[in-house]
């Protein structure tokens, strides 16, 4: 078990080696200057003489490698030119919005998706079995923005039920705070909830076919114990397998849902960096935000032997 | 396996049966045929009974859905017009708009499917048969992965100047490893087989194998995960366009549409609803064709998703 740990963690590190890589050469290899880019049509050549010196750029690519690999491992992530503050700074301050979001979006889906899944499995080929299945391939392709627009317009402008936009620290109190995260994470939900649903669903499905399920029901047990005890408890594995991997979607949701929403958070951060070609910041971000997808998905990986004690490494 | 190599030679050697099974598909024919009204109207658009989508007219700016007006042609004489979704802020009609957007985001769509479907079928091929070259290759896909599709297509797009090709790129990068980890593992199973062993030993070359061997096995899946990748990447256009970070403002595309129609939305909510439907359906279209594509041409996937 401890050798599997050790393994599994150390195969993260070529994973985000890749992901640096990529990010410093991204910038490094494309065919425009991104100093002339910067310093915009009007650029003078000394301007973009200092901007490519302020970025490092005229040092040969080897050395400038090995300083920007150096300084993030020292956890210095540069210094954002749009916004005059450390990297590093301006991600604390945006990181609150974010996470409350994600959190939120993650109870509501998880409280919805599964429970969808096992009615939708238990039902199989009922009406209720195709509602859900239906909700799925629709949760899939309304695009967040306009489900977010669609609910602020009913729910916050027509009923007045929620604030239209913004949003409000916990330090504000927690009824204020949660008031104004309700709808944006509704709408963060419909498309994880979807995903989750429908693999739900079909690994409940399969394992409903399997002999313990009928020995169980046999033994005399409700229906309610077997499908949360036996069913879904086996159905596990591929159900928390998705939800990491729908993080993904989950972040490039809450880019937009934090448009949508006007919320201060990384997702805000991330447009707002690409809108003024901040590249410290949206380099640091695009690694900030891989390490949390790939950390996750490390921890799932790991918590597969507490889901099922046949999983042993 | 026996049986599943059988049914599949079966299968292609009577291609009628999967074609009336095609037919036959309801989702197939859901998808397909809403698919087919909109391609015709975005090659059809001036005829769509629409106006000029820049046409600025500052008197009708913010009129609701079925306003009546008389348009002043070029050659000076008017002509009644109705603008069913309404005007926009600078008094353009919504209508001859969202028609007209529609050219972007299937044009996006198809162009992302086709080239992240191309690369990645050449790079999957390639590494699932070079062995040394697979672990480069699959380190790089693994890294690439590990960046959040649309996060990848918003940062990239840091870097260029925002353009329909740009933005097509921009889409296409984050789709590559997908495809090619599909082709790879179709590749890995294929090379087993004892009909690519015999190939080996009457000396066939290496792509001859993969051509007549391998290739037509990952046709199936690659139609329905293009067909995925098309709806995703619609998706992506809209949400780049949306945020200002995709096509450019004055090209009307559901996205730009939708980021101006953002402004003044409580008072005036048609310039997000109807391109935000048209994206919708256009969307759940091709989701569902892809369903119905993969019931019918990939019966095993089909089965493993429910």
């Amino acid at each position: 078990m401890l050798y599997f740990l050790i393994r599994r963690i150390l195969a993260t590190i070529p994973v985000l080696g890749m992901v640096a890589l990529f990010v410093f050469f991204m910038l490094r290899l494309t065919p425009g200057d991104p100093a002339a880019i910067l310093a915009g049509e009007n650029g003078e050549p000394h301007q973009i003489e200092g901007i490519r010196e302020a970025l490092g750029l005229n040092k040969p690519i080897l050395t400038q490698l090995t300083i920007w690999l150096g300084n993030i491992l020292q956890g210095d992530l540069g210094e954002s030119f749009f916004f005059n503050k450390k990297v590093t700074e301006l991600i604390a301050m945006r990181v609150e919005a974010t996470l409350s979001l994600a959190i939120v979006t993650l109870i509501i889906t998880l409280a919805v998706a599964i429970p969808l899944g096992v009615l939708a499995a238990y039902k199989h080929g009922s009406w209720i079995d195709r509602l859900v299945m239906g909700f799925s391939v629709l949760g899939f392709s309304v695009p967040v923005f306009v489900l977010g627009y669609f609910l602020i317009f009913i729910l916050s402008v027509q009923l007045k039920w929620f604030p239209v936009q913004g949003y409000k620290e916990l330090a504000d109190g927690f009824w204020t705070f949660l008031h104004h995260l309700i709808l944006p994470s509704l709408t963060l939900s419909v498309i994880y909830i979807a995903l989750i649903a429908r693999m739900t669903r079909a690994s409940v499905i399969e394992v409903l076919n399997e002999d313990y399920i009928r020995t169980a029901y046999a033994k005399g047990l409700s229906n309610k114990v077997v499908l949360m005890r036996h069913a879904l408890r086996n159905a596990a594995v591929p159900i928390v397998t998705i939800t990491g991997i729908g993080i993904a979607l989950l972040i490039g949701g809450v880019v937009v849902t934090e448009s949508v929403f006007n919320i201060p958070g990384l997702g805000r951060l991330t447009v707002d960096a690409v809108l003024g070609r901040d590249y410290p910041t949206i380099q640091a971000l695009i690694l900030v935000f891989s390490l949390v997808y790939v950390f996750i998905n490390l921890l799932i990986d790991l918590s597969y032997t507490l889901l099922d004690p046949r999983i042993r490494y | 396996m026996e049986v599943d190599s059988a049914a599949s030679a079966a299968a292609a050697s009577r291609p009628r049966t999967v074609l009336q099974m095609l037919v036959r598909n309801s989702s197939v024919w859901f998808g397909g045929v809403v698919l087919a009204v909109m391609l015709l109207t975005a090659l059809l658009a001036p005829f769509m009974g629409t106006i000029d989508p820049s046409n600025i007219d500052p008197i009708y700016r913010n009129k609701v859905p079925g306003t009546e007006r008389m348009l002043r042609l070029e050659d000076g004489s008017e002509v009644p017009i109705k603008h069913w979704m309404g005007t926009d802020m600078l008094g353009r009609d919504v209508y001859s708009r969202v028609i007209y957007g529609s050219q972007i985001s299937l044009v996006v769509g198809l162009a992302v499917a086709v080239l992240s479907i191309v690369v990645g079928l050449v790079i999957g091929l390639v590494s699932g048969y070079i062995r040394w070259l697979d672990g480069i290759v699959m380190r790089i896909m693994d890294g690439l992965m590990a960046i959040p599709a649309i996060l990848l297509a918003i940062a990239l797009m840091s870097l260029f100047n925002a353009g329909l090709g740009t933005v097509i790129f921009a889409i296409f990068i984050p789709e590559i490893p997908r495809v090619v980890r599909l082709v790879r593992s179709i590749v890995l199973s294929i090379r087993e087989e004892p009909y690519v062993e015999s190939a080996v030993s009457v000396g066939t070359p290496l792509p001859l194998i993969l051509i007549r061997h391998v290739l037509p096995n990952t046709i199936a899946p690659l139609i329905v995960q293009g067909t995925y990748i098309c709806a995703f990447a619609i998706l992506v256009e809209a949400i780049l366009s949306f945020l200002g970070v995709g096509i450019p403002p004055e090209i009307p595309t559901w996205g730009n549409i939708m980021a101006e129609g953002r402004i003044l939305f409580q008072i005036f909510p048609h310039n997000l609803l109807f391109p935000g439907i048209f994206l919708a359906i256009t969307i759940l279209a091709v989701n569902i064709l892809g369903d119905g594509l993969r019931d019918t041409l990939d019966p095993r996937m089909a089965k493993r998703l429910g």
